[in-house]
């Protein structure tokens, strides 16, 4: 068969292939330009605030008064310690309860596994509120306890350190056991049979076996409750009471009440490649998919 | 029960006696993790400024006040407002994109995915400050649009990441079946694939709903004056004084959003055909 | 070239015409100016293994893949650049890809409503589609309560009910069982024979393109190897991929001396003309092979040998040569009652004997 003869329609084709490929795309652009406008242009915008001085002209004055002044120091320090001892506080209680639920047959599990979703679904405000009911000075908690006689005079657990940390612990918490069930739950039992038939006691199977098999969850799970510590804000702001000042707390202070955008903007950034910096490492370990599941509100 | 306590537990045979630590500590966490939220309601429901548990004096009280005030009723009916309208605009942009992206190359698929994540990636309060940034700029601060667009923000990679997965166990041959039968790509699409997605299609549609209902930072920026939302006010309050009222408001909140994730659910659990 | 026209070609059958057609992902050539014909209301397969394009070239022809460049005619028609669903054709997925939210009736009335068939004339074309795949009366049932073999004669009447002029057929039997699957080629091929459009079928399974088929394209790495009714491929294969992947064949290396060619020091009587290759392969079917006595038959390729192994497989048995040169060959068999008694047994010497008519000649390209 001569070439001339016979059409090949390479252009058509090709033509047709690249019709099709914008077609396609066109389906996700309305969901593309959402994010692009109110997400990528605005954070891009502050990015760029961050190097703008008071002056209005370049200047690094926003990253250096981070460095330079004690109180910024201070709400960076603040906020890592509440992350810190927030997250080891989940690990210390979800790995257990975890493990607990994975243990149990499906259909149980997936029952008990409701008192872990129905806080995660309620409202994050309504959640604080009731710390706040709880954990005031005529609160269940003080009234209880000193019911019980555990101590004589209502002990000050809200507006300060101890308040948000119980809070955030409570509202943390399903971030880390959700991924943490989801893995555990497909560690292969044949490998706990094994480690049994070769002489290992139930404690030592765990140790060796389990809790190894377990570690990228409990990894992931844990990096997900810390980046999340990091810029929470509803919760200390209610619970800490002005006490327990965090970065994302002094943003918008920075902003509602100083209109300081080079102030707020730099320390945006420095939150926001912190962020980014830990979910990637998280990502390693644990699929995006399963990470974006697990979190809402 | 002695037989039981000597059974054993797990495949490394250690028995259910053993464990007994484990179960009690376990009990106790799972009551402290639903108590707080469900001693509200009846909390609500105390006549007295402290709100008692259990209430010494019943009262339909602060719901009284709830309902009464203009403020109040104002802000919910925004909440609503916005969480129907996010609900409207979130779920087909999200549907359209997670079949653009499920029918697209991977290069391009992986990259776009990425993209569509990211709302939920960076922290919130950055998302909160960007758009109030934005919003006085175009001059739509504080107005029921740029809130719901905020909203659909956020409520976006909840649609796409729910319904992609159900496009993933999804036959694509069967929408190859209806083209080759006659069908137009479009038409395909809906006659063979979103009915059988559809589950997933209302379960992310409830969750946008629920993702703009209950949210409250970027609420705190871009809602305002009239367009107040209910959250925003509620935080408000509780930053100054415990109003007794928000007891009422989060009862209620609880009731809409299990009722809400419980219909979520079962559609979710009603195993998709085929 | 065999005129073999099927039986009934339907007077609306359209002829494909395939001229050039590449595909290449990447590095990698799916298709490779691939170009054949399809006879009007012929049952065509193309065969090959996975991967070798078989499939690729089924979903150029339905529209689904779109090649790199190349022509495919239905008939007069240029379609290549014709969406899929303006091509009218029908056709069958290897996983039936039925509507589950819909009946029996809802997925063969399908394409009659997209037509907008009126309702009265589209019940009596479904009612027909069924019976003709002997499915009447299934009309009001779950796709779910079918069993395998059900659900792909629903897929068959889905695709025939719009009377389409070409069907394609994607290993449409792969998920079957045997005895059904045996049961179904034949059914197929009537069904063919019945409405006479022309088909074009696709299996990795030899004996299934064997058995149905008026032609074969045989397509290794996006090429075609070689297209021929099943006779002439068994018979006459044109390469050492077609010779290897049709029928059991065993292959051994002879030389080509002046005029003739020597196994060993053995010159082969062959019945066709040496072919025009450096290197040459001798093809043995074991089918064709026969253990001989010392009586001498011009005609008749002698190979001498020692057994090696003898397999009884019921029907039939295998008995393993050993050659001179070491290559070891297969005869097959059929038993009959007193046949392992006849035979040599493992480490007699041995004489095998092919006829000169079977002895057979490919070139050793690679």
């Amino acid at each position: 068969m001569s070439g001339t003869a016979v059409e090949t329609h390479e252009d058509g084709l090709r033509h047709d292939a690249r019709r099709e490929r914008w077609a396609l795309f066109g389906l996700s652009s309305p969901a593309l330009i959402l994010v692009l406008v109110i997400l990528i242009i605005p954070v891009g915008w502050l990015f760029y605030l961050s190097f703008i001085g008071a002056d209005g002209q370049f200047s690094l004055e926003n990253y250096q008064r981070m460095v330079d002044r004690k109180s910024y120091r201070r709400i960076f320090e603040t906020t890592f310690q509440v992350s810190l001892i927030t997250t080891g506080l989940c690990i210390l209680i979800g790995y257990p309860l975890a493990y607990f639920l994975s243990q149990l047959p499906n259909r149980i599990a997936g029952l008990c596994l409701i008192t872990v979703l129905l806080p995660f679904w309620t409202s994050l405000l309504v959640r604080t509120y009731a710390w706040l009911v709880l954990l005031q000075k005529r609160g269940l908690v003080n009234t209880w306890a000193m019911d019980l006689g555990l101590w004589d005079e209502p002990i000050k657990m809200v507006h300060n350190l101890t308040g948000t940390l119980i809070g955030m612990v409570h509202i943390m918490l399903p971030f880390l056991v959700l991924p943490l069930y989801g893995s555990m739950r497909a560690i292969n039992r044949d490998y706990l049979k094994a480690a049994s038939n070769l002489g290992a006691s139930p404690t030592r199977a765990f140790w060796t076996v389990f809790f190894p098999l377990s570690g990228p969850g409990l990894f992931a799970g844990s990096l997900i409750v810390f980046v999340l510590c990091l810029g929470f804000y509803v919760t200390p702001a209610v619970l800490g009471g002005g006490k327990v000042i965090m970065v994302s707390m002094k943003i918008a202070s920075n902003i509602e009440l100083f209109v300081n955008w080079g102030a707020a903007s730099a320390m945006g950034v420095v939150l926001l490649l912190l962020t980014m910096l830990i979910l990637w490492v998280a990502s390693r370990f644990l699929r995006l998919e399963q990470l974006a599941g697990s979190g809402h509100g | 029960m002695i037989h039981w306590l000597n059974s054993p537990a797990s495949e490394t045979q250690i028995t259910h006696a053993r464990r007994l630590w484990l179960y009690a500590l376990s009990i106790v966490i799972m009551l402290l993790l639903v108590a707080p939220t469900l001693i509200v309601i009846p909390m609500s429901f105390s006549d007295s400024q402290y709100l008692e548990f259990p209430p010494e004096t019943w009262s339909l009280r602060w719901y009284r006040h709830y309902f009464g005030s203009p403020e109040w009723m104002a802000a919910t009916a925004t909440s609503l407002k916005a969480a129907f309208l996010t609900m409207l605009v979130a779920t087909p942009i999200g549907v359209l994109a997670a079949y653009g992206l499920h029918t697209s190359s991977i290069r391009y698929g992986r990259l776009a995915l990425a993209l569509l994540i990211t709302p939920m990636m960076v922290p919130l309060i950055l998302v909160a400050v960007g758009a109030f940034y934005v919003y006085v700029k175009l001059k739509i601060q504080y107005t029921l649009l740029g809130l719901v667009m905020a909203h659909s923000l956020l409520a976006l990679p909840l649609v796409v990441l729910v319904v992609g997965s159900a496009l993933k166990s999804f036959d694509l041959n069967q929408e190859l079946a209806a083209r080759s039968l006659g069908a137009p790509r479009w038409k395909a699409f809906v006659t063979v694939t979103l009915p059988q997605i559809r589950f997933a299609v209302t379960t992310s549609a409830l969750l946008a709903f629920l993702t703009s209902f209950d949210e409250v930072v970027v609420a705190m920026f871009v809602s305002g004056g009239d367009n107040a939302t209910l959250t925003r006010n509620m935080f408000n309050a509780l930053r100054d004084q415990i109003d007794p009222t928000i007891a009422s408001i989060s009862t209620i909140m609880i009731i809409v959003t299990t009722v809400l994730m419980v219909l979520a659910l079962t559609f979710g659990k009603a195993k998709d055909p085929g | 070239m065999s005129q073999d026209e099927s039986p009934h070609p339907a007077a609306d059958a359209l002829p494909i015409t395939i001229r050039g057609v590449t595909k290449t992902y990447g590095a990698v050539h799916a298709l490779n100016e691939v170009s054949l014909d399809v006879r009007s209301g012929e049952f065509l397969t193309l065969l090959g293994a996975s991967g070798s394009g078989k499939t690729t070239l089924l979903m150029v022809l339905a529209g689904f893949t779109r090649p790199d460049r190349g022509s495919v005619k239905f008939g007069e028609t240029e379609i290549i650049r014709t969406p899929p669903h303006l091509r009218g054709v029908g056709m069958v997925f290897q996983n039936y890809a039925l509507f589950p939210h819909m009946t029996v009736d809802g997925n063969v009335g399908y394409p009659l409503r997209l037509r907008r068939v009126p309702a009265q004339q589209a019940q009596e074309r479904i009612e027909q589609a069924l019976e003709t795949v002997q499915l009447g009366g299934f009309g009001g049932r779950q796709i779910d309560q079918l069993s395998g073999g059900q659900k792909q004669r629903v897929a068959l009447a889905r695709a025939i009910v719009f009377e389409p002029r070409i069907l394609l057929m994607d290993e449409p039997l792969s998920a079957l069982d045997k005895k059904l699957r045996d049961r179904m080629q034949i059914e197929l091929r009537d069904l063919h024979d019945t409405l006479g459009m022309t088909t074009v079928y696709v299996t990795h399974d030899q004996r299934e393109a064997l058995t149905m088929s008026d032609r074969i394209a045989v397509i290794n790495h996006g090429r075609l190897m070689q297209l021929d009714d099943p006779t002439r491929l068994y018979e006459r294969p044109a390469n050492r991929f077609v010779a290897d992947f049709i029928g059991d064949s065993m292959f051994v290396p002879v030389r080509r001396r002046g005029d003739s060619v020597y196994h060993g020091d053995t010159a082969l009587t062959l019945s066709d003309p040496i072919p025009e290759a450096d290197a040459l392969l001798l093809l043995l079917r074991p089918e064709r092979l026969q253990v001989l006595d010392d009586d001498p038959d011009p005609a008749m390729n002698r190979f001498a040998g020692t057994v090696s192994n003898l397999v009884y497989q019921g029907d039939s048995y295998l008995l393993y040569a050993q050659l001179t040169d070491s290559v070891e060959i297969a005869l097959r068999g059929m038993t009959r009652r007193d046949t392992l008694d006849t035979l040599p047994k493992v480490g007699d010497p041995v004489t095998i004997g092919v006829h000169a008519d079977d002895t057979l000649l490919i070139a050793d390209e690679d």
